[in-house]
């Protein structure tokens, strides 16, 4: 067989469409915040597990994530886990068909699914918005 | 009669010779292009006055066969499809569709997809062998069954589609938006029986739910067929059927067939009429 050259993207598949649709941005946000919140949780699990240790440890631990840096990691966290979980529920909609509408003839200029679905993304994302601004307000100004 | 008002393009070109090179090698042409051309009849020219050894693939220059897909400007489209200098004033990079290799130059190994294409079993599948394989009349469908499914029929096997797809670029197990927009819209297709032999590929674990719904297929789709809607329809009718909630439709039927005619009886062949 002639040789071929290997023509998948790969990751760059993921990152490299920025020219099109917001749907993808979302896409690719919603993937590296589903990673980040997990790695939230096992770093979690490992910060908590040091209760074994005794007390000194304990305290030791909580003085060190008690600074500015930590903080401002908690609300990316936050910012993460917002985003997923109410852009998860959009996707929940989507897949169980409820917002992408019934086949229709493609009349130009073409008017797909993306459009149909468009009006709940921004409400989602507004959404969104406002539940990471009363989270910031918790942890930066209430706290 | 006054001459056309052309414009000095560059195309950057993305080649690769099996023979020769390791990697693609992007190669500048600059062409003075006029309006109305293509960026097919763009190739055609260069290759007819610059480069005989430019290879790209092309059949109906009108955006029916699909044979011309590549990637132009970063976006997979027809190159019969796209006007030039609707897409730059000075500068356009055309390189093969990204998610398949490479066989030399612009054309892609579209194989892996015709494949997975095949093992969809893309045609009627009734559960009534005789009445398939020597029907008697036309099956009953409804003009409201037909607007079911009949977006997804016009699916010209392009490609773009899974060029466009961010699924696709990572995951070599995923069948891509293609193939499962086809069996949705043969599993939706009143006429057809056959949803459960194509389960198997639509629900196994890499199937459709490798989907997340970054829409590029149906942005990207020159057809309008929206491959994104079919893959989210499909995965509502697989979740209702492990949840038992779909009603059983029941497949199309057929007039039933005169006790007295002969099922696909042998048509006699006109006589020889040589020399007419």
């Amino acid at each position: 067989m002639t040789k071929q050259f290997d023509n998948h993207l790969g990751i760059i598949g993921w990152l490299g469409g920025g020219r099109w649709g917001i749907e993808r941005y979302l896409y690719i946000i919603h993937r590296v915040a589903g990673l980040g919140v997990l790695l939230f949780f096992m770093m979690h699990i490992f910060e908590s597990s040091v209760r074994v240790f005794g007390p000194d440890r304990w305290n030791a631990a909580m003085n060190f994530l008690d600074s500015p840096f930590f903080k401002l990691g908690e609300f990316v966290v936050y910012c993460g886990f917002a985003f997923h979980a109410l852009n998860g529920l959009r996707l929940i909609l989507i897949e169980l068909g409820f917002a992408v509408g019934k086949a229709e003839e493609p009349v130009y200029p073409y008017r797909s699914s993306i459009d149909v679905q468009r009006p709940l993304m921004i409400v989602v994302m507004v959404m969104a918005a406002v539940v990471i601004l009363a989270g910031g307000m918790n942890i930066f100004v209430l706290d | 009669m006054e001459q056309l008002k052309t414009v000095p393009i560059t195309f950057y070109i993305r080649r690769f010779d099996p023979e020769t090179d390791e990697e693609p090698q992007v190669r500048p042409y600059l062409l003075q292009v006029e309006k109305g051309m293509t960026v097919l009849d763009c190739l055609h020219r260069i290759k007819e006055e610059q480069d005989q050894s430019l290879a790209f693939r092309f059949s109906c220059r009108m955006g029916v066969c699909g044979s011309c897909a590549m990637l132009i400007n970063g976006r997979p489209m027809l190159a019969c499809n796209s006007q030039t200098l609707d897409l730059t004033d000075s500068v356009l990079t055309v390189a093969a569709l990204p998610n398949f290799n490479i066989i030399r130059d612009l054309v892609p190994d579209l194989v892996p997809m015709f494949d997975v294409h095949q093992r969809v079993k893309p045609y009627i599948i009734r559960k009534d062998a005789l009445e398939m394989e020597t029907p008697s009349s036309e099956y009953f469908q409804s003009p409201h069954q037909l607007e079911e499914f009949l977006q997804f029929t016009y699916c010209i096997k392009c490609g773009v589609c899974m060029a466009a797809c961010p699924t696709m670029a990572t995951d070599r197990q995923y069948p891509g938006p293609m193939p499962l927009t086809q069996i949705y819209r043969y599993n939706t297709d009143s006429r057809d029986d056959g949803g459960g032999e194509r389960k198997d590929l639509a629900a196994k674990s890499r199937g459709v739910f490798g989907c997340h719904y970054a829409g590029e297929c149906s942005n990207a789709c020159p057809k309008g067929v929206d491959p994104a809607r079919a893959i989210q329809l499909l995965k509502r009718d697989l979740v209702r059927d492990y949840l038992n909630l779909g009603k059983a439709h029941p497949c199309a039927k057929t007039h039933p067939l005169p006790s007295d005619v002969e099922r696909k009886p042998r048509i006699e062949a006109p006589p020889f009429t040589a020399g007419v």
